[in-house]
């Protein structure tokens, strides 16, 4: 019991790490209903840009995240300028090509600026076992507690703004009908360089709990696949839908592999949540809390 | 109806013409709107009513022509700026947020009135809270004033068409505009619905001496309401006047009936 306890936590917490990823999709896609290929990279890009404040300048760790929430600023703002005005009104599948094309050009000036070696992340989050579970015979990762309590948060600030705030409603607005927003006065320009801004600050977040993990790196963007499952089970449009479907694929995953991976000779983890979704998109296409079908992507 | 003091002029359209390619939509358009007046622009479907409206509110940018609005003369508008000048409007096929609840449609509404930034509405806390409080009244006032407090929670797609029109209204009178652009208001309501509508644009006309361009198909209704009648045909203006005077022009007669008319 104590050992089904242990892994059932560990992939919990592993959970929260694809969540924090999910959850700048989620952001952009309800805003905007695009879904942004390029969230992953950003989160690579963030961590980078935060490694590299801290290496090259000798900046302090706070002084850095600032730094860094600075830079996603204006990289919203830029992509706002440079690309999303120019293509309002389109497909979505043409803003969906075009964040492909986003993803390329953060890679490459990730690389440009900060270079491409591997690189040690460590802003102080605690690591190693969680004494007091160690105690009692449960072996769980500090960084991880500190993850999914870092999500935890994250999720009620962002659940109190898209509620109860004018610039949340003015969000859902946008998503809702670009018209009917326009018409009462809503600034489409402004309310994207918002929602890119908060998803490059969600994107820092999951850049620096992954970073952390295991050092910040090329395949660090890769994390994004993980999230499109995360996605389909939660819904594309449920900030507490990207937590929920992480704890679920987490734990999913982490539990098969251990009790049934032996009978198939492994390897449930690498598929397991791809099987889920596939399973979800036959039976549920909405995902647990999505509002509504989704017709694109 | 016909004796009311109207006010100055506060929106007037000069030439307007607009295309969309070879097809013309408006074809050079003159016409006025007071203060406090309701005014209405009928004509048969595809006449460019609905045009007509878009380049008020700044969704469609005439070729030609100008827009003086509280004095400011434009080519064109944008619809940010028609908004944040006091332009509020609904659309023929209603266009709400449809998984917000009724309140929180109305509370967009309010959206120009709201000025705290992005900060401390992260936060949620000080000014920002303050704010939202304050509009939230001002809101719920809108919310009294329409009848529809039952509904408050609701999201406003599950509602039945006739409360969604209200609830529209409601949005663009939470931002308490000084011209306020309805375009068919009243379509698709039955006859019950139809008198609730008409004493809510009245009483709000009343009331709130806001100043209401609508368009509407129910001729009742148009003559009823209307201090002045505009009316176009295939995007020409075919008359321009009082209910009665409009009632009369053989024009309008020809126009409606399409047949040519033997009595003066």
């Amino acid at each position: 019991m104590l050992f089904f306890i242990e892994v059932a936590l560990s992939g919990l917490m592993a959970g929260v790490m694809y969540s924090l990823v999910a959850l700048g999709f989620v952001l952009i896609f309800k805003a905007s209903g695009i879904f942004n290929f390029a969230q992953g990279v950003m989160a690579l890009f963030a961590a980078l840009t935060l490694v590299g404040l801290m290496e090259k300048f000798g900046m302090p760790v706070w002084l850095a995240i600032i730094g860094t929430i600075a830079v996603m600023i204006a990289l919203a703002w830029l992509i706002e300028r440079l690309m999303l005005r120019h293509l309002v009104n389109q497909e979505p599948i043409i803003l969906f090509m075009a964040t492909i094309g986003l993803a390329y050009v953060l890679e490459g000036m990730g690389d440009i600026m900060w270079g491409s070696d591997v690189k040690v992340l460590d802003i102080g989050i605690p690591q190693g076992a969680w004494d007091w579970l160690w105690d009692q015979g449960i072996y769980i990762e500090k960084l991880e507690m500190f993850a999914a309590a870092t999500a935890a948060i994250m999720v009620i600030v962002l659940a109190i703004f898209f509620q109860k705030t004018r610039i949340g409603r003015a969000l859902r607005a946008v998503a809702d009908d670009h018209q009917a927003a326009l018409s009462v006065g809503i600034s489409l320009h402004t309310i994207w360089v918002v929602v890119w801004s908060v998803s490059g600050i969600v994107a820092l977040v999951a850049g620096i709990m992954w970073g952390s993990k295991s050092g910040v790196q090329f395949s660090l963007s890769l994390i994004a696949l993980k999230a499109l499952p995360v996605l389909i089970l939660g819904g594309f449009t449920s900030v507490p839908g990207a937590i929920i479907g992480g704890m679920i694929i987490g734990v999913g995953e982490k539990l098969a592999e251990v009790y049934f991976g032996p009978m198939v000779g492994g390897a449930i983890e690498n598929w397991f949540a791809y099987m889920l979704a596939l399973a979800f998109l036959l039976f549920r296409p909405q995902g647990l809390f999505g509002e509504k079908i989704i017709e694109r992507v | 109806m016909s004796e009311r003091n109207l006010g100055e002029v506060i929106l007037a359209v000069d030439n307007i013409s607009l295309s969309f390619g070879v097809m013309k939509v408006l074809d050079d358009i003159s016409f006025d709107i007071r203060r406090g007046e309701i005014r209405s622009i009928i004509g048969p479907n595809g006449a460019g009513k609905s045009s007509m409206l878009n380049v008020i509110n700044g969704f469609y940018h005439p070729q030609q022509g100008s827009i003086t609005f509280k004095g400011e003369t434009r080519k064109q508008m944008a619809p940010h700026r028609a908004a944040s000048h006091g332009i509020a409007r609904t659309f023929q096929n209603i266009a709400l947020f449809k998984g917000m609840s009724t309140l929180d449609n109305i509370m967009t509404g309010r959206n120009l009135k709201m000025k705290t930034n992005l900060f401390w509405q992260a936060l949620h806390i000080g000014p920002a809270r303050a704010e939202e409080l304050e509009n939230r009244e001002a809101a719920e006032k809108v919310i009294d004033f329409l009848d529809i407090q039952a509904i408050r929670k609701k999201p406003v797609g599950k509602l039945p068409y006739g409360l969604q029109k209200r609830v529209e209204l409601g949005r663009a009178l939470a931002a308490e505009p000084d011209l306020l652009l309805l375009d068919e208001p009243m379509a698709g309501m039955n006859s019950e619905e139809k008198e609730d509508m008409c004493r809510f644009i009245l009483d709000v006309n009343s009331e709130f001496g806001t100043t209401i361009a609508l368009i509407e198909h129910d001729m009742g209704v148009v003559m009823d309401l209307s201090d002045r009648v505009l009316v176009l045909d295939y995007g020409k203006q075919l008359a321009d006047g009082e209910p009665d005077e409009v009632r009369a022009n053989q024009a309008v007669i020809d126009a409606y009936l399409g047949v040519p008319h033997e009595e003066g």
